[in-house]
């Protein structure tokens, strides 16, 4: 039996009021299990981003509930649910959301820093993860020096530099060619994904289908269908 | 948290168009506010420089005496009855005015001649030539070294010069603590011979010093000064009052406060609108920092840190700045009335720590209502 990482139940989320309302979120229920590269798929407007802000614990959900490893995290005080996304949560963005001004290594630091880490200790550490994406070579120059491909690696470098449990990835072939970004998402299904770990990722990419676990289907807002991964 | 402050330090130096930006906009405004107020600063301490000078505990005076440089004459019995009070150690009259001074080229000019009590030459200057014994001879006069001693053709021990048809000498050049805010040399003499060389008001003790026994009695003589009619006030007291009347009443102090708010008003807006710029680029950047598990207090610490160390930057070149400015000024104008003091190095910091408060405010609370989903938005 499977680790649960997170468990949604009947999560439900509107924007807007009156005339305006929009539903995101329509009482979507699931798991996803530690060991697996579960993908959140659908066209766009589906909700798939919407229930990745939630389950991460970045956007309030204004029905059910959301446990990570068995905590409920939307009954946490928000310095104490900032501090579960530290400790268990990677995230990365569809833009990357680099530091420009930061060179590649300490961009990776980021997370340990916030975890308290000493800087020199941080950085050091933030090069063995530069190792790790083949990076290692690019420690000292900005992002803006990196290739599409080689900003998403130092965004995974930096989401798996805090050693987390769940590793949530919004788009992330977006911005890359289709070989590099399924190189990328290779690359993490080998590298990354391990049975302590579950990565979520959101996209619409069909090229990429056969890298997952499980498919869960986004349609208007609930849970259309769930496949097993493989399939193109 | 040592950590949090050396990322937000590296973002902010990093981005060093904003980073310049912040700190010419800091400079600029403590290099005004300082200016300005050094100058008012210098110059009072200039319109008071005969009570530095001098130095005597306490000064009785006419009340109608408004600062140092407009003495009103008193008569005698009010040096007599300062000599009689209990709690006087000692009493003394010295002479304040101004006279012509002919030089040896015949040309005139303007002095400002202190007479010092004939028995004790109490508030003498520091002598940088000669001795002051020598002030007992026949016309001798003694010159301030200051900014204005040039106007008197740099006299040395032994020139001579007249007033008002008097002969002088100079026996001994002196330096003071002080120089005069007119640009007037000034002379030292004797107080008998001020009487005998300048013209004779009716009453001619400009000043009665007294020197207290305690300065637990001040507060006693300065009661029976007042029923005398007159006003005794400590050194203190003379230069605040001196001060307070080219403040209130020469329209100086109000034009001196207009320009230091304006330049407080520049360093705000420049500083304030860039900062917020910085913010507001960095945003989604913030936003990424709280997804990934910053919480308020560690971003609200970056922005602080941010600008309080571009403030302090600011502010140390800001103080730098007008210092070389009024050490170059000084070179090229040795009367120059400009001088830093504790209060408003101590004013510019403050304005410098309410430019960081009020600049941060705003970024602060753009942050801090920045949701972290919003990240996830592309």
């Amino acid at each position: 039996m499977p680790f649960t990482a997170i468990r949604a139940m009947e999560v439900g989320k509107s924007f807007g009021e009156g005339d305006a309302r929009t539903v995101a979120l329509r009482n979507v229920t699931l798991e996803a299990y530690l060991g697996e590269m579960l993908y959140i798929v659908g066209p766009s407007g589906s909700g798939k981003t919407t229930l990745l802000s939630v389950l991460s614990g970045v956007l309030r959900p204004d029905a059910g509930t959301v446990s990570v490893e068995g905590t409920d995290i939307w009954s946490l005080a928000p310095d104490r649910l900032a501090e579960l996304r530290l400790h268990k949560i990677g995230f990365v963005f569809q833009d990357f959301h680099l530091f420009p001004r930061l060179t590649t290594a300490e961009n990776v630091a980021v997370p340990l820093i916030l975890k308290k880490q000493p800087w020199d200790e941080a950085i050091s550490k933030a090069r063995e993860y530069l190792e790790i994406v083949g990076l290692t070579k690019r420690a000292d120059l900005p992002p803006v020096k990196l290739s599409g491909g080689e900003q998403q690696r130092v965004a995974i470098a930096r989401a798996i530099a805090a050693q987390p449990d769940i590793l949530v990835m919004d788009e992330p072939t977006a911005s890359l060619d289709g070989d590099t970004g399924h190189g990328i998402v290779t690359f993490v299904k080998n590298q990354v994904l391990n049975e302590k770990r579950c990565v979520i990722v959101v996209t619409h990419d069909s090229r990429i289908y056969d890298l997952a676990s499980r498919i869960l289907k986004m349609e208007d807002g609930h849970l259309a269908s769930v496949t097993n991964g493989g399939v193109s | 948290m040592k950590g949090i402050l050396k990322l937000a330090y590296k973002l902010l130096v990093n981005d060093k168009a904003k980073f310049t930006a912040l700190l010419v906009g800091i400079t600029f405004a403590v290099f005004l506010m300082l200016q300005v107020t050094s100058t008012f600063i210098g110059m009072m301490k200039r319109a008071s420089s005969t009570v530095y000078n001098i130095a005597a505990p306490i000064w009785i005076m006419d009340p109608a005496v408004e600062s140092a440089s407009n003495a009103i004459g008193m008569p005698d019995y009010v040096l007599d009855a300062a000599r009689s009070l209990p709690g006087v150690s000692y009493a003394v009259p010295v002479y304040t005015g101004n006279s012509l001074v002919k030089l040896d080229d015949g040309t005139y000019q303007a002095a400002t001649i202190v007479g010092l009590d004939d028995a004790s030459l109490y508030g003498r200057p520091r002598l940088l030539e000669g001795n002051i014994e020598d002030l007992y001879g026949e016309n001798a006069f003694v010159v301030v070294k200051d900014g204005d001693y040039p106007k008197l053709g740099s006299p040395r021990v032994g020139t001579e010069f007249e007033v008002n048809d008097h002969r002088g000498v100079i026996v001994g050049v002196a330096d003071v603590a002080s120089g005069g805010l007119f640009g007037t040399p000034t002379l030292y003499t004797t107080y008998n011979r001020t009487l005998q060389y300048l013209p004779n008001p009716r009453f001619t003790i400009s000043y009665v010093l007294v020197q207290p026994k305690s300065a637990s009695e001040i507060p006693q003589i300065k009661e029976q000064v007042k029923s005398l009619g007159y006003l005794a006030l400590t050194k203190d007291e003379f230069v605040d009052r001196t001060s307070s009347f080219y403040m209130w009443q020469t329209g100086m102090g109000i034009n001196i406060m207009i320009v230091a708010i304006m330049s407080f008003i520049v360093g705000l807006s420049i500083s304030g609108q860039t900062f917020y710029t910085f913010v507001l680029e960095n945003i989604d950047k913030f936003a990424a920092l709280k997804a990934m598990g910053a919480n308020n207090r560690e971003l609200i610490m970056m922005i602080l840190s941010q600008a309080g160390f571009t403030a302090l930057i600011g502010y140390g070149l800001g103080v730098g700045l007008c210092s070389f400015m009024i050490t170059m000024a000084k070179m090229r104008l040795p009367s120059f009335a400009s001088q830093m003091s504790f209060l408003n190095l101590g004013l510019g910091l403050f304005m410098v720590v309410i430019i960081a408060g009020v600049s941060s405010y705003f970024g602060v609370r753009r942050v801090l209502k920045i949701e972290p989903f919003q990240v996830f938005r592309g």
